[in-house]
Formats: structure tokens, C-alpha cells, sequence
């Protein structure tokens, strides 16, 4: 029988953090172990730039993009093989626009990210330091090769009649729109309702806040992603009006019922340009700055823009804009810039902690 | 214990009719829901929607993540219940506590852990970026997480049933001249063995099923990082409730499986039953 | 001989450990060392250092700012959603579960063991799978939520589906936590208290509940403990409207989005704290529970 007369059980425990060190070991080897084994599962690649190896990309979006970069990245890749006779594999992420940038400061490993506004992308460099402050001045059009706006979806027939933003404070009234704390298009719609309100004769700050408070008091179901207020309007038949980017209506209409749904194009709406950029230190640490930059300026080709005007983006080229007048009616905008001082301003006023957004949701 | 026949009173059917009542509608029902909506139209439908290649590698990934976790947590709950269960050491219900706390920890916050240590900004963020390491929004990050959330399942299966059977075998294994080792093997683990069965079967459940975390530390990229239930909301979020059930039923058939193994296990060994634990 | 004889008494008296002075401890069984020490490096490495994370973050708040961050009125009325519903949720569940658990131990009726078996199925589904589920059945063109519409009683979207969901997750702990306690009770007692006169209530009140109680309370801290932070099974059905529908897990999702990592995990760390001594009170319960069932038979 084996006995241990002459342990205390302060030894023992002396004993067992000295066998912890055993673990430890163990535990460490086998963690490099099974990242080791799932580098083939992360998005980086070691295969250098050579003619016939696949270079995977990555591109982390907001959204509503799924099935237009589904459709472009086939366009791209088959231009990219032809012109260089180099296989692209292009990987997507989909999100909330805020989260996206997020996730890339914290490390998801984005060759490029085309976000849903300038802010989000603004932040790659504020807090992150990964691309360079000038970012938006390297493409045409403020980095933005295709523009959108602001529109409401209602039930066929518009039964509860609406015609424009005021409608949308009616008391009988349901709205759906995201939460502009995490989702982009929500941040758009905010500001095109605050545009509208103080654009209203006798505005001011003080009447549009009060406007847009009324109008979230109409919102019972505030969803992450323009995609998921989508959804819930669309699947879960929630709410009298979806308040939507131009192309997420376009897209419910025509996809999902023409008989089910129809636009109502507002008043004055605001100019959203949701902007693209390559991640510079991801690009060069990887040595994908070549295909990346190819892949960004592509959206300005006409195929790239054919391709966002298929998918209700207006875009930015004035022959394909020409060709696809139709579905996309004429409508006063204004932009961030005019009316908002930029978006440092907007968000510092409107959606940070302490703004406009808090204040609302705090008073109710 | 065979139930008896209390006096069929009318309150007695009654209480039993509510019983029933709440069971189905509250636990029986979602279930239900979830196989009506993925054959909503049609098994055509539904088989394309498990052939697409997402869903594909989703079901791969989490079978990936699954078997990499439920060993881990296998071994480690083996491991703890022996310390805690074959001797006696002060601070014990304090390790079993600790132990239990991945339990009562949100998922989100089990997720936002691994980002503060590993991700980009977090203590070793530098580090693995300039080491081209890839922990979080990549495969081990995900494992990470749902090794966390999942981490006490086992032991909490164990611990109870080692208690109860004491030591007694083993102390004559060891008598008899075995050593450590081989009266583990030879006593211990077949008497353990139904246990451990139990509580790898829980710990498969939660780890294939789990949402939260991998919310949080998978970057999302369709085909790569995206685990089933992550697919499935996705597949919701794209208008297509028939693939996101489609998907939701794969995982629910293995809960139907976990269900009727489990039952299965306890008819047969009723000290299996979930009861109070943690003995001192 | 003796000594060996007198060592095999004193550790045949507990599981392998100490004898009855505590400055002579031996070990029967070897692999303490061992196993300890991987257990604590494992949990060490997978459990304490990456929570200690959070702790640590929020440390840099300072107290002010802490708690200034976690007084928002926003914050406050997450974290009264999520431990309100979660209280509602196992006082509901300590109802039926009751009455189930009652149920299918002391009666026999057609499919008892397939409802037995069904218990189970919150905890074996995948939180996404019910949540979506959920969310189907109770809005307002769900099977449920169109019957329920027009009695004007709205379930999705509203903290009354919160809830609900809290109520799905949280039903299989207060009735597995019963059931073996509920079998074990000696009927003879109960019959002898009938025989001398009390009713079915009285009985039920003074024999069966001060018995069964701490069992009770057991399972409904578990169901409570695993529903405050609960997040796939209620984010689909929760309506995410701050201040009236939002649950605290979110909360800390919204601040991360924000780069307020701080801020967010200051709100994880109440949390923490909160399980933490859900924790330690559950194992107390069933400490508790464990001596009173040791002196009773």
C-alpha cells in the first residue's frame, strides 16, 4: 500500500502548480498544434503572387451586398484570370455595417472592405491605424462607385396612405427601421429624416429632433442590420413601412413580390454613398495590394457598374445611370456633407453615446 | 420507483392536462415548427437547400469544431473528476464552482473574452498578427469559444457519479499492486463509462449547437468561418426561411438523437438521472 | 500492522483523504498531483485568464466612470429586462415544471416517457434553432402569435417574448432537478398524514413542499442563472428597442460595435458577478440539500 506520511497538503498544492507547468506545456503545444492545422481555415494564404496559384481575397461588407459582390466577384474573377491568367477566390462577410469595422480592427483580415458609410470606414484608420487618413481621395467620387438612398417599402396598395416622412409620425402608424448604434442604413435613414424635418419651414435642430422622436416611438422592433429590418417586415409581417436603402426595396419588390409590396419615393431624401477601400496593411502584409486595388477600381468599369445598377445601385457612370433611368426615379437629395457638417460631426451629434439617438430613447 | 395511482381526482387530471398542455405547446411545439417550415416546400426543395456548398461547409466546420472541443472537454472533465472526487482538499466546492461558471456565463461575453486576449487589440494581439497566427475570426477562436461555453459538461456528469461510487475499488486495485494508472483504467473508466457517455453526448449537443459566442469570434465569411447556426441565421437574413429551417432540422435531428440516447442511457442506468449534485 | 490497520480505518472514512488531524494527510490513489495540476492549467487557461480579461478592462474605467457606465438608464434597463425576465421566466417554470415533474413521477398515462424524453429538448436544441422557432410560432402570422393577436396580447417583439423564450430554456432544470427528489418521497408519510385527517392540500403544504423545497429552489437558480445571459434563443424574438425590449447580452454587443470596449465589459462584469454568486449559491443549495437527505434517512 503506498502511503505519503510525510506530505501536507501544503506541498501538495506546491506539488500540483509545479505539475500545473506540465500542463501548460501540453496545453500551449497542443493550442499552436491546432492553429497550425486550421491555418488552411483562416483567410490568409502563404502562396505568393505567382501566375496559377489561387490568391483568396477577402471582402468584409455591410448587409444588403450579399448578392451583388456574389455577382461581381464572378465578374472580377473572370476579367482578373483573363488579364493576368491569375485564379481568384474571393471570400465575403456580411453584417451590420458597424460591426464589420469592428471585427476588421480587431483583427478579421480584410484585403478590402466596402462598408455602408464613410464613417464606418473612418474607423479602420481612427482607431485601428490600418489605412491611411486620406483613404477616401484615392477613388473617384469620394470612394464611392455606386450611390444609393433612402425609400419606403409599404403593403401593396399603400392602405394606410403614405406619402412622405410626416406620415410616418402618424400615431397609427408602425415603422420599421434598424438600429443606427450597429447598422449603417440605419444611420442614413435617421439623418434623411432629420434632413426632412428641419428642412420643413420654421426647422430647426430642436423641431427635427422631436420629429424623429416621434417617429421611433413608431418602431417596435429595432433588428441589427438593414437586412434583418428587411426581413422582418418582409417575412414577419411586422410594421405598416420599412424604411430601406433604394436598393433593398427595389430588391423586395422585384424578388419577393411585386403584388406584396410597392415604394413610395419620399419627398427629399439623403444622398447615401456607402464607400470602398482597400486595407493597406492587411494588402501588404498578405502581398495582395495588386489584385485588391484591381478589384476596388473595377466597380468604376462599366461591367462593374452594370453589374450595381442590376442590383439598384445608382451608379456613378453617366452612360449605364442613362440606361437604367427608369428605375431609378429623379428625388431631392442632400448629403452629409451640406447638411450634416460631415459625418465626425454627424456621429458625434447624432450617435454616439450622449447624442441625439440616447436622448431619444433615454426620455421615453 | 413505479408511479402509483393517486385517487383519480378531478383536480389530479386536471394538474396533469395543464401539464401536458404547457409541455407541448411551450417545448414540443417549436420543434415541430421547424420541420413543417423546411418541407414547406417540398423535399425538393429541401435537399437543395442541404446540397448548397455554404451549408455544406457550415456542417463541416461545426463538425470540425465538435470534434476538437468534446475531446478537450472530455479529458478535462475525466481529469477534474478524479482530483475532485477520489480526494479530499480544501477549496473544493470552490473548484467546483469554478468549474460551473462557464454555465451561468452569457455567451456573448464568453465570445468578447477571447477578443479582449486574442484578437487584434487584445494582450496577444501583436503578437499573433506578426507571427501571422490566426486565433480569432479564424477556426481556433471558434473552438476557442465554444470550449469555453462548453467546458463544464462533462465534469458536471462525472463528478456526482465518482462521488457516489467512492474509492473503495480503486484502493484495492492499488493494494493489489496496480498502478495508478491501470486502476483508472481497469476500475474507474468502466464504471464511469454510461457517465461519460452522458456527458460527451451533452457537451456534442451544445458545441455543435452553440450560437452566441461564435457570434462573436467568427468574422462571418460565408464558407469559411460560419458554423451551422451561424449559417442559419444568415439563410434567415436572406429571406429564405426554407433553407434556415432546412438547416435548423439537421441540427434538430441531432437534439432528437442527443434525446433518445440519452433516454435510452437512463433506463438503463438510473444513477445517471440529473439529480442534486456535488456532493462535499 | 496496526498502523496500516488504523491507516485503512481512517481512510476508508472518506473518500481517500484526510484522516481525522489534518497535519497528516495521505493519499491512498496516486495522480492527485498530476490531475490537479492539469485541472488547474486548464481551467486557468481556458476559464480564469481570458475572464480575468474582462475584469481587468473594465478596471480601467476607474469607479466613477464604472459605474456611471453601468447607471445608464439604457444599461440599467437591459439588465432589468434580462434578470426580470429571467426571474418571471423560473417562477413560471417553478409552477409548471413543479406540476410536471409531479406528473410524470406519480402518475401513469399514455406517452409518459416520450414527454419524459421531450423535457430535455431546450437544453439538447441549438439556441439559434429555437430562437428562430420562436420567433415563427408567436408572431403575429406564427401558429401561435395569430391567436393570440387579436386577443391583443402581443408575444414577439415584446419583453412578454423574452419571456417566453427564458421560459423554454429554463423548464428543463426545475424539472430534472425534481423529479429524483419528487420519486424519493416516502408515501408512507404522506399516507399516514391523510389517515389522520388532513386534506390533499394540507398535506401537500406540510409534508411534500418543506421536503421538496430546496430542490425547487435549486432548479429554478440553475433555470434563473442560464437565462440572464441567454442570447441566441431570445434575440429573435426580443424587439431590440432600447429601453423597453433590449437584453443586457446585446447591450454589451452594441458597446463592443462602438469601440467601447471598457464600457462593455463593465456590463459583462456585473454580469459575471452576478453568476458567480448564482454559482456559489446553487452549489450551497445543493450542499445544503445533500446534508439534510443524509440525516433524514
Amino acid at each position: 500500500m503506498k502511503t505519503n506520511f510525510a506530505d501536507s497538503s501544503r506541498t501538495l498544492t506546491i506539488r500540483a502548480l509545479a505539475n500545473a507547468r506540465r500542463g501548460w506545456i501540453a496545453l500551449a503545444t497542443a493550442a499552436i498544434m491546432v492553429s497550425a492545422c486550421s491555418e488552411s481555415g483562416s483567410p490568409s494564404t502563404h502562396a505568393p503572387d505567382a501566375p496559377g496559384t489561387a490568391i483568396k481575397l477577402l471582402n468584409v461588407s455591410y448587409d444588403p451586398t450579399r448578392e451583388f459582390y456574389a455577382d461581381y466577384n464572378k465578374a472580377f474573377a473572370a476579367y482578373w484570370k483573363q488579364k493576368t491568367g491569375q485564379v481568384i477566390i474571393m471570400q465575403q462577410s456580411h453584417g451590420g455595417s458597424g460591426k464589420q469595422a469592428r471585427a476588421v480592427v480587431d483583427g478579421l483580415e480584410a484585403d478590402v472592405v466596402t462598408l455602408a458609410l464613410a464613417y464606418d470606414v473612418d474607423a479602420l484608420n481612427r482607431e485601428g491605424q490600418l489605412i491611411p487618413a486620406n483613404w477616401s481621395s484615392r477613388l473617384p467620387d469620394n470612394s464611392s462607385p455606386y450611390t444609393s438612398t433612402i425609400v419606403f417599402l409599404v403593403r401593396k396598395g399603400n392602405p394606410k396612405n403614405i406619402r412622405d416622412w410626416n406620415d410616418l409620425v402618424r400615431p397609427d402608424i408602425q415603422v420599421i427601421t434598424p438600429n443606427p448604434k450597429t447598422s449603417g442604413g440605419a444611420r442614413w435613414n435617421y439623418l434623411a429624416a432629420w434632413a426632412y424635418a428641419k428642412g420643413l419651414k420654421g426647422g430647426s435642430d430642436a423641431s427635427a429632433e422631436a420629429f424623429v422622436k416621434a417617429l421611433y416611438k413608431n418602431v417596435p422592433v429595432l433588428d441589427s442590420g438593414s437586412r434583418g429590418a428587411t426581413v422582418t417586415f418582409v417575412e414577419r409581417g411586422i410594421g405598416d413601412v420599412l424604411i430601406a436603402w433604394e436598393n433593398e426595396a427595389l430588391m423586395a419588390y422585384s424578388q419577393l413580390g411585386a403584388d406584396k409590396f410597392d415604394i413610395v419615393t419620399p419627398s427629399i431624401s439623403i444622398l447615401a454613398e456607402p464607400p470602398v477601400s482597400v486595407v493597406d496593411k492587411v494588402v501588404d502584409r498578405r502581398s495582395t495590394r495588386a489584385v485588391a486595388e484591381a478589384y476596388v477600381q473595377y466597380l468604376y468599369s462599366h461591367e462593374g457598374q452594370e453589374i450595381a445598377a442590376r442590383h439598384f445601385y445608382r451608379p456613378r457612370d453617366a452612360g449605364v445611370a442613362q440606361e437604367h433611368a427608369a428605375q431609378f426615379p429623379a428625388l431631392p437629395m442632400v448629403t452629409v456633407g451640406e447638411a450634416f457638417g460631415g459625418w465626425s460631426k454627424a456621429q458625434a451629434a447624432h450617435f454616439a453615446d450622449g447624442g441625439s439617438f440616447d436622448r431619444i430613447y433615454s426620455a421615453q | 420507483m413505479t408511479p402509483t395511482r393517486l385517487p383519480a381526482g378531478l383536480a389530479g387530471t386536471l394538474l396533469l392536462i395543464v401539464a401536458l398542455l404547457y409541455l407541448g405547446v411551450l417545448v414540443a411545439l417549436p420543434l415541430v415548427v421547424v420541420f413543417v417550415e423546411a418541407l414547406a416546400k417540398g423535399t425538393t426543395a429541401y435537399l437543395a437547400a442541404l446540397a448548397d456548398p455554404d451549408t455544406r461547409s457550415a456542417l463541416r466546420l461545426t463538425l470540425v469544431v465538435a470534434s476538437v472541443t468534446v475531446p478537450l472537454n472530455l479529458v478535462f472533465g475525466v481529469t477534474a473528476s478524479w482530483a475532485i472526487a477520489k480526494f479530499d482538499f480544501r477549496g473544493k466546492n470552490m473548484l467546483i464552482t469554478l468549474i460551473d461558471l462557464p454555465f451561468a456565463v452569457s455567451p456573448v461575453i464568453a465570445g468578447l473574452i477571447y477578443v479582449l486576449v486574442f484578437g487584434a487589440r487584445g494582450w496577444f494581439g501583436p503578437w499573433l498578427t506578426a507571427h501571422n497566427i490566426h486565433i480569432i475570426f479564424a477556426v481556433p477562436g471558434i473552438i476557442l469559444a465554444t470550449t469555453f461555453v462548453t467546458f463544464p459538461f462533462v465534469a458536471r456528469e462525472l463528478i456526482p457519479l465518482m462521488q457516489a461510487q467512492g474509492t473503495e475499488e480503486e484502493q484495492t486495485a492499488i493494494s493489489l499492486g496496480a498502478s495508478g494508472w491501470q486502476a483508472f483504467r481497469h476500475v474507474t473508466l468502466p464504471n464511469i463509462r454510461w457517465g461519460l457517455l452522458y456527458g460527451v453526448l451533452l457537451c456534442n449537443a451544445r458545441a455543435m449547437g452553440e450560437f452566441g459566442a461564435v457570434s462573436v469570434v467568427s468574422g462571418h465569411i460565408r464558407g469559411l468561418t460560419n458554423t451551422l447556426p451561424l449559417h442559419i441565421e444568415i439563410l434567415h437574413n436572406e429571406y429564405n426561411p426554407v433553407a434556415a429551417f432546412s438547416s435548423a432540422s439537421i441540427l434538430a435531428l441531432l437534439a432528437l438523437v442527443t434525446l433518445i440516447a440519452k433516454a435510452l442511457l437512463e433506463r438503463r442506468h438510473p444513477e445517471l438521472r440529473p439529480g442534486i449534485a456535488h456532493q462535499a | 500492522m496496526t498502523n496500516v490497520a488504523s491507516a485503512i480505518d481512517r481512510t476508508t472514512d472518506r473518500a481517500g483523504g484526510y484522516p481525522a488531524r489534518r497535519n497528516r494527510a495521505f493519499r491512498v490513489l496516486p495522480g492527485f498531483g498530476l490531475t490537479m495540476g492539469v485541472t488547474l492549467a486548464y481551467l486557468s487557461l481556458i476559464v480564469l485568464i481570458p475572464l480575468s480579461a474582462a475584469f481587468l478592462r473594465s478596471g480601467t474605467l476607474g469607479p466613477r466612470q464604472f459605474w456611471h457606465v453601468v447607471s445608464a438608464p439604457r444599461v440599467l434597463a437591459s439588465l432589468r429586462l434580462s434578470f426580470g425576465a429571467s426571474l418571471v421566466a423560473a417562477l413560471v417554470n417553478a409552477v409548471f415544471g413543479f406540476i410536471i415533474a409531479w406528473a410524470l413521477t406519480r402518475r401513469r398515462f399514455p406517452l409518459r416517457r416520450i414527454f419524459d424524453a421531450i423535457i430535455d429538448l431546450p437544453f439538447a436544441l441549438p439556441t439559434a434553432v429555437a430562437g428562430i422557432a420562436l420567433a415563427a410560432l408567436y408572431s403575429s402570422n406564427g401558429w401561435i402569435g395569430r391567436w393570440l393577436e387579436p386577443l391583443g396580447i402581443k408575444v414577439a417583439y415584446t419583453p412578454l417574448g423574452v419571456v417566453v423564450a427564458l421560459c423554454f430554456i429554463g423548464l428543463p432544470f426545475v424539472v430534472r432537478t425534481l423529479q429524483p427528489v419528487l420519486a424519493d418521497l416516502d408515501r408512507e408519510v404522506e399516507r399516514a398524514a391523510e389517515t389522520l385527517g388532513a386534506s390533499r392540500v394540507q398535506t401537500f403544504r406540510w409534508v411534500v413542499l418543506p421536503t421538496v423545497w430546496p430542490a425547487l429552489l435549486t432548479g429554478c437558480a440553475l433555470a434563473f442563472s442560464r437565462s440572464v445571459g441567454e442570447y441566441g434563443s431570445v434575440i429573435f424574438i426580443a424587439g431590440n428597442v432600447p429601453m423597453v425590449s433590449e437584453i443586457a447580452p446585446l447591450m454589451i454587443m452594441t458597446k463592443l460595435e462602438q469601440y467601447q470596449y471598457a464600457e462593455a465589459t463593465a456590463i459583462a462584469v456585473v454580469m459575471l458577478l452576478a453568476s458567480f454568486g448564482l454559482m456559489l449559491l446553487i452549489n450551497g443549495l445543493q450542499l445544503w440539500t445533500q446534508r439534510r437527505q443524509r440525516t433524514r434517512s
